[in-house]
């Protein structure tokens, strides 16, 4: 055996949800009874989702992926690999899928998957709190906001509005006491990177908040997260303890006088508190309720205090600039949109997991060459960005770059960087019911034309989805979503439309085949299917019949079954179970 | 439900007021602490939050409608938060619904007759890649189908069975 063998197991929430506590067990286990004193190491999420649960070996400085580790392979890389020395081809990913790695730019998510998140000592080893010492140490204020100036960093929470200008408008601003405040609640369906990064890498959000609060001139940061990532908040527990411990936060930080530190807030699960001034609100234990800006959180926010409010992977950013220069950051990206950014691959995927990029990549390049396009035997129909506030962009415009101005011309948003891939079995018009439904739910009731225009948008297009659409609907749901905009106060509001509208732009023909056809071409929505068994198919077998929730199915062994449209709860079970393709789905 | 406000003992709120009540903006915490001690907010534990902290019951009542995390009734012994994100839907989730709503008679925020199966239908539980997902008292399932929902909830209820014996 290689005396500097290191194995590592991706203990993130993913991870641990497709069973990465009992792989690291079982190689535990294993390398116990092969009388070796080496253990499998804990890191957080490497961002290869979809191979979960990942080990890699690092033997003689190079790397053995792993994907999909159960307990018997476990035993089988400690057997043949760590003792045999002979790394297993057949478990190893194949080359195809370390593309999903090998074509990153890593520079938010630089630890994750690398070093054990519980481990200050790891996160010094990669240069951590360098970049905290250069800010304090060597760096004025002025200094530290123009190299994130330099760098062109713009907000990765959805807006993109540029981070320097914040934290100048938050430096400038007379009050007596200032706030950094992290906005850890990452509310967005189908984004997941914030998770990642708090769990993976909790230092470099802590971080980047101290050099925040350096250049604002503040001394108390919150974490603002939400209480559905416990995982999160434990691990960010123990990263402030430790900080604390090193003297990275607390009184007087590498001997200037300045003293800074962090305490979490859980939020209580709230879309709408993603909104500054109501994530204010909530902050200060209230109904989480947007208000008119300005003044902007720069001027009153926190307790009336000015305070400045990033998201995370905005703050896992910080450090790395600080020590590498804003130009290095810069040297990524477009004009307009600098560095990387992280996405979140999920939907119809066939690689699922978070990546980051350079911005400026199409689309193309990140969910085929990355991801590795469509699972499955589907055509990919549409990737939905921004989430509840953004659009579906079709496969005509896949050659879009990814970058802030290029994403909004299509009518979706670069949002936190949430990609879900939908294929031909997708229906959007469903899609569209399904975001106005989250909204709808969402919207905290305060502008009528958000509180009430969601919930009709909802109605229009559920009766849609139902086939019972009306003449005139189309042109009803542009006109609310026109409304809705205009009469909403905060961002909820004012996106909410975006999903029917982007789709109404783009597929304008699956909602006339809905309304006027009453079919649903994508063949997901249950009220327009009828099942049939073909006569010519079904060799009597008896298993659909079986396996029918409502004995809608009934028949002679070894004759044709007979569907009864009556009972039929077009459940789907019986064309699932079809051995011979015989169950006809119209 | 009515037997449930009787068995409310108030002196396990005590610690969680004597450390929150004075602070300013912690009325959010002190509501998710109530919760982690009685499973859900019972209206005896609000009346004395509204004691302790001087805020108007009706303002109590305000956050706690508003937040999806808290819940003014009691809740089963496996509580099935199934994810309605959009992975989860594209993959999905209205299926999985249908077939925990077959298999235990419940909809979306009712609990079974015995007690031991609560369905909620939350917002993304951020495990977008093993969709359609759910979670019960804290452990992710991902990657669901009929079958392994079936499965699952069979094997609990038999677990439940067996510690009930025990």
């Amino acid at each position: 055996m290689n005396a500097d063998i290191r194995i590592k197991v991706g203990l993130g929430s993913c991870g641990m949800a497709a069973g990465a506590r009992k792989t690291k067990d079982a190689l535990d286990a294993a390398l116990a009874a092969a009388g070796l004193d080496i253990r499998a190491e804990r890191t957080g999420c490497i961002g290869l989702c979809f191979a979960e649960p990942l080990v890699e070996v690092i033997d003689g400085g190079e790397s053995y992926f792993y994907g999909r580790v159960d307990e018997a392979k476990a035993a089988q890389i400690v057997k043949e690999h760590i003792v045999g020395g002979k790394p297993q081809q057949e478990l190893l990913l194949a080359e195809d899928e370390l593309n999903f790695l090998t074509r990153q730019t890593r520079i938010a998510l630089r630890n994750c998957g690398v070093i054990d998140p519980e481990s200050i000592e790891q996160y010094i080893a990669r240069g951590g709190y360098q970049a905290l010492k250069k800010a304090v140490c060597e760096l004025t204020p002025e200094e530290i906001i123009a190299e994130i100036k330099t760098s062109g960093l713009r907000g990765r929470g959805g807006a993109g509005f540029p981070t320097w200008f914040k934290w100048n408008a938050c430096r400038n601003a007379a009050g007596e006491e200032k706030y950094i405040i992290c906005n850890a609640d990452e509310g967005d369906p189908g984004a997941f990177m914030d998770r990642s990064v708090l769990e993976s890498d909790p230092h470099a959000v802590l971080e980047g908040m101290a050099i925040a609060a350096r250049a604002i001139g503040c001394h108390q940061g919150i974490i603002y997260v939400r209480a559905e990532y416990p995982l999160s908040i434990e691990r960010l527990e123990i990263a402030m303890a430790a900080a604390r411990e090193q003297g990275f936060l607390g009184q007087n930080i590498f001997g200037s006088g300045w003293d800074f530190d962090i305490y979490i807030k859980a939020g209580a699960g709230a879309f709408v508190c993603g909104e500054e001034t109501a994530l204010l609100a909530s902050l200060e234990g209230k109904r989480g309720m947007p208000r008119l800006k300005p003044p902007f959180p720069a001027q009153k926010g926190f307790r009336q205090q000015p305070s400045n409010i990033n998201n995370v992977e905005t703050l896992a950013n910080v450090a790395w600039i600080i020590r590498h220069g804003g130009a290095a950051f810069a040297a990524y990206g477009t004009e307009g949109s600098k560095g990387t950014k992280v996405f979140a691959l999920a939907g119809k995927i066939r690689r699922g997991g978070l990546v980051e990029v350079p911005m400026g990549l199409t689309l193309r390049e990140v969910i085929f060459d990355i991801g590795g396009g469509v699972k499955g035997e589907g055509a990919f129909k549409a990737v939905q960005m921004g989430g509840p506030s953004g659009g579906c962009i079709p496969a005509s415009l896949l050659d879009t770059p990814i970058d802030y101005e290029s994403i909004a011309a299509t009518g979706a948003i670069m949002g936190s960087g949430g990609m879900i891939i939908m294929d031909d079995a997708t229906c959007m018009v469903d899609m569209a019911r399904f975001f106005l439904d989250f909204t709808q739910k969402e919207s905290c009731g305060k502008c009528v034309a958000c509180r009430i225009g969601t919930k009709r948008m909802l109605e229009i297009l559920t009766r849609i989805t139902k086939g019972e659409g009306k003449p005139g609907d189309i042109e009803l749901l542009q006109q609310l979503g026109e409304d809705i905009k205009a009469g909403s106060l905060c961002g909820l509001g004012a996106s909410a439309p975006n999903p029917a509208l982007s789709t109404l732009r783009y597929f304008p023909e699956e909602y006339a085949a809905h309304i006027e056809g009453h079919t649903c071409p994508a063949k997901s929505c249950r009220d327009l299917l009828t099942y049939h068994i073909r006569p010519d198919k079904c060799r009597g077998c008896s298993l659909c019949a079986r396996k029918c929730p409502v004995g809608a199915i009934d028949g002679e062994l070894r004759e044709v079954f007979v569907i009864d449209e009556a009972k039929c709860i077009k459940c789907g079970n019986c064309a699932a179970v079809c051995r011979f393709g015989a169950v006809e789905v119209k | 439900m009515a037997q449930s406000t009787q068995q409310v003992d108030l002196a396990k709120l005590e610690p969680v007021l004597a450390e929150y009540a004075a602070k300013p903006g912690s009325l959010i915490t002190i509501l998710q602490h109530t919760q982690d001690i009685y499973g859900y907010l019972p209206r005896e534990a609000l009346k004395s939050i509204s004691g302790a902290t001087g805020i108007a019951p009706a303002q109590i009542m305000g956050v706690a409608t508003f937040y999806a995390q808290f819940r003014l009734q009691p809740v089963g012994r496996y509580l099935i938060m199934l994810c309605q994100g959009t992975a989860c839907h594209v993959n999905g989730a209205e299926s999985i619904s249908a077939i925990v709503t077959e298999e235990l008679g419940i909809k979306d925020g009712e609990t079974t007759a015995d007690g031991l199966f609560s369905l909620k239908h939350v917002a993304c539980l951020g495990c977008c890649s093993l969709a359609p997902a759910m979670m019960i008292n804290g452990e992710v399932y991902g990657n669901l189908t009929g079958n392994s929902v079936r499965q699952v909830l069979r094997e609990l209820a038999a677990a439940a069975k067996e510690e009930d014996k025990a």
